[in-house]
């Protein structure tokens, strides 16, 4: 933890940076100690390491993402024709409940605060690793096990739950869903949510006492301001969840009618409770990836982010109403109060504007240039900026009467999911790969990537807005009734499949910087944060130098003196460029 | 789709069928008011929608076969109008600055970080904007969730209540006319030619549901109703519906309900006052009539009989027990 001891060494003055500087690694990097550990599997079953667990998340993560992409695809082709005979109904329902509880329990979550921010947050902090390593290890392996909890249910008798990923009481009984795979279910949820209560817990005590000298609260990067509100919701939100699993549990098996209307129990209490859960969850998924693009952004603009405080402020407020506004997904229910739900979930527009005025503040008068990353986090744009706007038309009671449980709604969700887990997702993952294997990921296989997902993503999703405005109810495994109904879903599905197809130039990419690696040195991107300091990949302890941390893009100030922050003067005239930092430098 | 709705789907103002009185709100001061929140709203909308025009596009919705349909349907028009409108200027900016200001030299750009008027600007505009939005909702969803009194017969103008009381079950509907003493119930919809059980009500009159559940939660829905509610067990659901025009309107259950959760359909056909009398009396002459005590499920209903065949034709005589009708 002594990382630091050097710093002054390496404010050494260089010369300046271009964008083919790279940060001082090269210089130090025979200074690195030798990490004496367990190497091969030992090292991934044993490790503490937040990097070796942040890569474990992410592995897992990925692999649960594509079984249940090929879930999508199979239901997809199931509804290409008004009476298709390709799955069963059980079999259809079993589909789409793993679906969605992977994606939304396995994949979205763990992968950004199990993965990407257990490697990137240490690192943007200047820490050596997570403040509780080995509980660290504890989050990894429950996720694990839950994950092989929930896919198990596929394998026992009975299948696996079908009552949706909301499992909505009193559907989700042993009367009305007898069978080990609902419990299994529920099991899952119980080992999955424990690990996240963990990793918020290690994230928010990490980021509170682990951040090096000088890189003060409003000094951090956004990814890490991101990480830790999520951090705070998730141990606001998951115990509830946890809670109410543990309630269904008893009802199924120990006799208990806490929701049964038959021994005096509330079914419309596990609504509360789960959305209590699902909303903040919402932001769960998505903050961390809104973090992410806050990242990329700036960096493939060469700008600072414009409004970080109002950033942080946004980000704030976000987490606060998102806390207060569950019940906008029980307006049909008829026994919330409409206004109070409606006025804050319409509120949320109003940080989320801010993030977009923000991100396009930052781009504008850039040097926008259109690496893969970069790509991903403009179709991120896009894709929230139309699962955000038809959010708004559901927050509205009336609005949400006509379109609720009709495609519109799964519609406007996978916008809003694929759009940050995907765009957003992606693009981080193409851009800390680079310091994650000190390796670059092929330019021209990732556009093909970027470019058959972003066709593959309207395709299939624009469609599914006028199928559910035309009235199409979501979950159904046949519309004989509705044969009209045939030719949106084909397009739907046809689109489904291009981004299904999009993922095999991912898998070639990857392959690709195994076999032909193209080295990337410590900082590729001429990127801001503190993570571009170091080697690509990182020492065993991250850091053994630092250097000095006087804004939230010290490594951009190390590399750029010339060209650090400007904390005024936003309307400075061109002829004042190049004379910024006779401007108040960097300090805030 | 639900090409059954006959006519143009035009205004749906106050011409509505004027024999049995729309329970509408009365012309004079209501109207001016309307027309007012109208004009708000076309503001709102001001690029798309002329001010005072009682024209709204549809954006692939239906445009509302029920007073409370059409309400949502011009709050809908209005907010899609408005979200396209804040919307392609969002994307309008991230385009014009991803090509304004693509990388064109190696120059690093002025490196400013925030200007605090213009993020003033753009954190109380969408709140002025959200409260604007808000308000509208909240004016139709009043009109939306209003009710008549529980047990009235008529409304205050006169008109009618018919009350009609629907069971939601795995995998059906049951619609019970308590003051009819008529009954009509069918499950699981199967083949492109069934459209479940026919729920049938006069239109331009009130009809009052009391929606519940006998086992786990259903979404009543009618697209053209532009409205869906829940039927959950332990829940008794109220709300009104007024249909405008006669037709035959497809409704599904829409909250997942267990396997056969696709085969969940049921219809609404609104007639005229008279004929929904003499159906009512045909139904009750031909003995479906409101079971005593007897379970739904235990009806000895097969599975795809949705007894409401002989139904379908409207009787040409009305019998002598038109008497039940209110």
């Amino acid at each position: 933890m002594t990382t630091t001891a050097d710093r002054p060494d390496v404010l050494a003055p260089e010369a300046p940076g271009g964008p083919g500087h790279h940060g001082p690694e090269a210089d130090h990097a025979h200074e690195v100690h030798e990490h004496h550990g367990p190497t091969g599997i030992l090292k991934w079953l044993t490790s503490t390491d937040h990097k070796v667990i942040g890569q474990s998340y992410m592995i897992t993560a990925l692999v649960v993402f594509f079984i249940s992409g090929v879930m999508a695809l199979l239901i997809r082709a199931q509804l290409m024709s008004p009476n298709g005979s390709l799955l069963s109904p059980q079999v259809y329902n079993e589909l789409f409940t793993m679906h969605g509880s992977v994606m939304l329990y396995l994949f979205a979550g763990p992968f950004a605060f199990g993965g990407l921010a257990n490697y990137i947050v240490p690192l943007q902090i200047g820490a050596p690793d997570m403040a509780f390593p080995r509980l660290n290890a504890l989050s990894y392996w429950l996720f694990l096990g839950g994950s092989i909890t929930m896919l198990s249910g596929f394998f026992v008798s009975g299948g696996a739950a079908s009552f949706g990923w909301v499992a909505y009481a009193p559907l989700s009984t042993a009367t009305n869903s007898p069978g080990a795979g609902a419990d299994l279910w529920l099991m899952a949820l119980g080992l999955t949510g424990f690990s996240a209560i963990f990793t918020a817990v290690n994230l928010i005590a990490t980021i509170f006492y682990l951040r090096a000298p000088g890189m003060t609260m409003f000094r951090m990067p956004i990814f890490t301001w991101n990480m830790l509100v999520t951090g705070i919701l998730i141990l606001i939100a998951f115990p509830v969840l946890f809670s109410a699993v543990v309630m269904l549990f008893c009802d199924r098996h120990f006799g208990t009618h806490i929701f049964s209307v038959q021994g005096g129990g509330v079914p419309v209490l596990w609504q509360h409770l789960f959305w209590f859960f699902g909303h903040p969850e919402v932001y769960i998924l998505a903050l961390p990836y809104f973090g992410v693009v806050t990242e990329i952004i700036p960096v493939f603009s060469r700008k600072p982010l414009f409004g970080y405080r109002g950033m942080v402020v946004a980000t704030m407020s976000i987490a606060a109403l998102s806390t207060g506004v569950w019940a906008h997904h029980m307006f049909t229910t008829g026994v919330v109060l409409l206004p109070f739900f409606s006025l804050l979930s319409l509120l949320i527009a109003v940080p989320t504007g801010i993030k977009f005025f923000n991100w396009i503040g930052t781009m504008w008068r850039g040097q926008i240039s259109f690496r893969v990353p970069m790509l991903f986090s403009i179709g991120f744009l896009f894709a929230f900026l139309m699962g955000g706007v038809t959010g708004v038309l559901l927050a509205s009671p009336p609005v949400d009467f006509q379109t609720h449980d009709t495609y519109f709604v799964v519609a406007h969700f996978h916008q809003v999911l694929i759009g940050t887990t995907v765009f957003a997702g992606f693009a981080g993952f193409y851009f800390w790969y680079p310091k994650m294997y000190g390796r670059m990921l092929r330019e021209s296989l990732g556009k093909l990537h970027f470019w058959l997902l972003f066709i593959g993503f309207w395709l299939a999703f624009i469609p599914q807005y006028l199928l559910g405005l035309d009235g199409m109810p979501r979950r159904i495994v046949n519309y004989n009734q509705h044969a009209a109904w045939q030719t949106l879903n084909v397009v739907s599905s046809v689109g489904a499949f291009i981004i299904g197809f999009s993922f095999l130039f991912f898998f070639a990419n990857v392959i690709q910087s195994w076999r032909k690696p193209v080295r990337a040195g410590s900082n590729p991107w001429d990127g801001h944060a503190l993570e571009w300091f170091t080697s690509s990949p990182p020492p065993h302890h991250n850091y053994t130098h630092l250097p000095l941390i006087r804004s939230e893009r010290p490594t951009w100030d190390y590399n750029h003196p010339e060209h650090r922050t400007l904390v005024h003067a936003p309307r400075a005239s061109r002829a004042d460029r190049g004379q910024d930092h006779e401007l108040e430098g960097a300090n805030r | 789709m639900n090409a059954s709705t006959p006519g143009t789907p035009g205004p749906l103002g106050p011409d509505v069928p004027a024999s049995d009185g729309p329970t509408t709100a009365p012309a004079g001061a209501g109207r001016s008011r309307r027309r007012r929140r109208r004009l708000a709203l076309g503001a709102l909308a001001a690029p798309v929608v002329l001010a005072g025009c009682n024209w709204y596009p549809s954006y692939g919705a239906s445009r509302g076969a029920t007073a409370q349909g059409s309400d949502t349907f011009k709050l809908y028009s209005g907010m899609m109008t408005a979200g396209i409108v804040i919307g392609g200027i969002v994307a309008a900016l991230i385009l014009w600055s991803v090509f304004r200001y693509r990388r064109r030299s190696d120059e690093i750009p002025h490196q400013f970080h925030e200007n605090l008027a213009i993020e003033a600007v753009y954190t109380l505009l969408p709140i002025v904007i959200v409260l604007t939005i808000f308000a509208f909702t909240v004016i139709t969803e009043n009109k939306v969730m209003a009710t008549q009194p529980a047990n009235a017969t008529v409304t205050s103008t006169g008109t009618p209540v018919v009350d009609i009381t629907v069971t939601a079950f795995q995998w059906g509907w049951r619609f019970d006319y308590p003051n009819l003493n008529v009954d009509v119930t069918g499950e699981l919809t199967n083949g492109p030619d069934n459209h479940g059980p026919q729920m049938v009500v006069p239109a331009g009159q009130t009809v009052q549901i009391t929606l519940v559940s006998a086992d786990v939660i259903h979404g009543f829905y009618v697209r053209d109703f532009n409205f869906s509610r829940y039927a959950q067990p332990g829940v008794v659901n109220v709300f009104d519906l007024n249909v405008l025009r006669q037709g035959t309107y497809d409704g599904q259950c829409t909250q997942f309900c267990g396997l056969y959760h696709s085969q969940m359909l049921f219809s609404v056909r609104a007639v005229t006052p008279t004929a929904f009398r003499a159906w009512a009396a045909s139904e009750v002459a031909a003995g479906h009539t409101i079971p005593r005590l007897s379970p739904v499920g235990a009806q000895g209903t097969a599975p795809g009989d949705t007894r409401v065949t002989p139904s379908n034709a409207l009787p040409s005589t009305s019998t002598a027990t038109a008497k039940a009708a209110a």
